[in-house]
């Protein structure tokens, strides 16, 4: 079975910040927009290095939208950054309107996704985020793995015409994806090759679907993981050929199951080849305060409700 | 550049447009349009500098955003009539398959239009949004934007208002159209607004008064004054002072006629108000 090292704990939200201390350089057409988290969105680099194209909008979300919205006319890339919970919900309709329905070229780049921003509780998680962008027409909704996935996938963006939603988080995780990767959006990216059951997994929930493949593993259950980095447009076809190969499948994110990657995949495969499948995801809560290990324990989000899940539904093949 | 009786012959051409195009369907909005007909006319055929073909950039020329879109009629009408698209195409207003929808959008790619507009209060920040981009560009020409009166209701408007003075944005010229009436009565009556002057004043903008919003000469003369006032490290406020339903003697000054059209007899005697000038679509 392939195996993957963790090259040492780094934060998602810091290959963001890495991606665009990047794109500053390369690209004179990428400008930032902050709503009073700078650092807590890694964007400190990007406004000393290019303070002319750096907004600090202060604690403005709506506005912020807006003002990236018109500031592709002219020709800018708008990159956002905020908190997911402020990126989404509280600035729906601006998104809807202003962005995705007027077909505007906005980078929304959210942090703290899910529940492993901790302490702060459920008013600054949020599990819906993923369901609320992934409704909009035309927008691309992506959740990287690792550091260095989400620094590949912040260049690859702002290559892409369209909104984006780029989606990461606040705890530092296993990054053992490879540096300066090619980031290909819609590109399942298989990790391991299996027979017994599919585990597709998002953002911080891919290092756990590996651990899982080697629990299960060592127990002679043979688990093909893959990496969906894009929800949408999903790579459907990497769905269908594995679970033809495997006849199960595990979806696994840090979401609630409505709305997320789970019924993505679901609606997929009941049209197409109709599948067994258990959800790794919140049950229709909210979040609360704890430690980022302690909330994916309570909430199930880990390598071994995965492993627990992937036994389950090899049963009901 | 035209002169004032050539404007006049065309406010009166895009009234009747306004009437036929929301009679045709029996929806859409005649008492914001029509009391925007002079505005509309004045800067698309004299205030702004603009290039004769569409481009989404609109680098090189001044730009307009309506932020309160419910008055598309009066907006289709003016972008046709400025050859964006051919006026025939005001016959398909709100229809199914029309670039004309309810509310502009860019969505069908309908030249002239630079983003949707309908849910309200967001037009402020997308200008703002541009005219930042202007600036980064290098561009000199200035942003214009319009919205109505019971918009500032939503509270977005006043995140970029501050915005704008706390970053000196001052290549924009905001006008707000001050009909006093909203879809459920009159602003004072629904939710009182106080002085917008003092306002925009505390909020760090220079506010220019057009008192008499529906007249040409003082459209012109008052937006003449709000551009000398660019440039000078400050925002800019145009409040526009007009009659919502100009023009039709029985919708002035009323709200009744906000999201309403007129019936057949109704459609003959605005028209009959307004008598054809540059010829009907």
């Amino acid at each position: 079975m392939k195996t993957y090292t963790n090259t040492g704990n780094k934060d998602t939200r810091s290959g963001f910040g890495a991606g665009l201390t990047q794109l500053g350089k390369t690209n004179k057409n990428v400008v930032a927009l902050c709503a009073d988290l700078i650092g807590s969105l890694k964007m400190d680099d990007f406004k000393k290095n290019h303070p002319e194209r750096f907004y600090q909008v202060g604690i403005a979300e709506a506005n912020m939208i807006g003002l990236a919205a018109g500031m592709t006319i002219g020709g800018k890339i708008p990159f956002t950054g905020t908190f997911a919970n402020f990126s989404t919900g509280r600035v729906y309709d601006q998104i809807r309107q202003s962005v995705a329905y007027s077909d505007k070229n906005v980078k929304i780049c959210a942090s703290h996704a899910g529940l492993t921003l901790g302490e702060d509780g459920a008013t600054h998680q949020i599990l819906e985020d993923i369901g609320l962008m992934k409704m909009l027409p035309g927008m691309t909704v992506i959740n990287p793995c690792d550091y260095n996935q989400t620094k590949a996938a912040t260049l690859a963006i702002a290559e892409h015409h369209g909104p984006v939603y780029l989606r990461f988080g606040r705890p530092k995780v296993a990054n053992f994806t490879i540096e300066n990767q090619k980031f290909e959006i819609g590109k399942a990216l298989h990790l391991i090759n299996g027979t017994d059951v599919t585990i597709v997994a998002t953002g911080h929930l891919v290092w756990e679907a590996l651990e899982a493949a080697k629990a299960l593993n060592e127990k002679g259950i043979s688990a093909e993981v893959i990496n969906i980095h894009t929800i949408k447009p999903l790579d459907t076809k990497a769905i269908i050929d594995s679970v033809t190969k495997t006849k199960c499948i595990v979806t696994a994110e840090e979401h609630n199951h409505l709305g997320g990657l789970g019924e993505s995949v679901s609606r997929v495969l009941s049209q197409h080849k109709p599948t067994p499948q258990e959800f790794i995801a919140t049950n229709d809560t909210f979040g609360e305060s704890g430690t980022p290990a302690q909330l994916m324990e309570k909430y199930g989000l880990n390598a071994n409700a995965i492993v627990n899940a992937c036994e389950k539904v090899i049963k009901r093949k | 550049m035209a002169n004032t009786q050539q404007l006049t012959n065309l406010t009166t051409q895009v009234r009747r447009d306004i009437l036929r195009m929301v009679h045709k369907v029996n929806s859409g909005h005649p008492g914001g349009s029509l009391g925007c007909a002079e505005f509309f006319v004045s800067l698309y055929n004299d205030i702004m500098d603009r290039k004769e073909d569409f481009d989404m950039d609109g680098i090189g020329e001044d730009l307009f955003f309506l932020s309160n879109g419910h008055i598309s009629p009066v907006y289709y009408s003016v972008l046709a009539r400025s050859g964006y698209f051919p006026v025939e195409e005001l016959n398909t207003f709100r229809l199914i398959n029309s670039r004309l929808q309810g509310h502009p959008t860019t969505h069908e790619k309908l030249p002239g239009v630079r983003i949707a507009s309908g849910s309200l209060g967001q037009g402020m920040s997308v200008a703002l949004g541009a005219a930042q981009a202007k600036k980064l560009n290098n561009c000199k020409h200035i942003v214009y934007s319009l919205h109505g009166d019971g918009e500032l209701q939503e509270g977005q408007n006043w995140e970029a208002i501050m915005y704008a003075s706390g970053n000196k944005v001052d290549n924009i010229i905001a006008t707000i159209d001050l009909n006093g009436q909203q879809i459920d009565g009159s602003t004072d009556d629904v939710l009182p607004m106080g002085s917008l002057r003092n306002k925009f004043e505390a909020f760090g903008w220079v506010v220019i008064d057009i008192p008499e919003g529906n007249n040409i000469e003082a459209i012109l003369k008052g937006m003449a004054e709000a551009k000398e006032q660019t440039g000078k490290g400050k925002p800019v406020c145009v409040l526009l002072k007009t009659v919502m339903g100009n023009g039709v003697d029985f919708m002035m000054h009323t709200h009744a006629w906000h999201g309403k059209a007129p019936n057949d007899e109704q459609l003959a005697i605005g028209l009959d108000q307004n008598p054809e000038t540059l010829g009907d679509y």
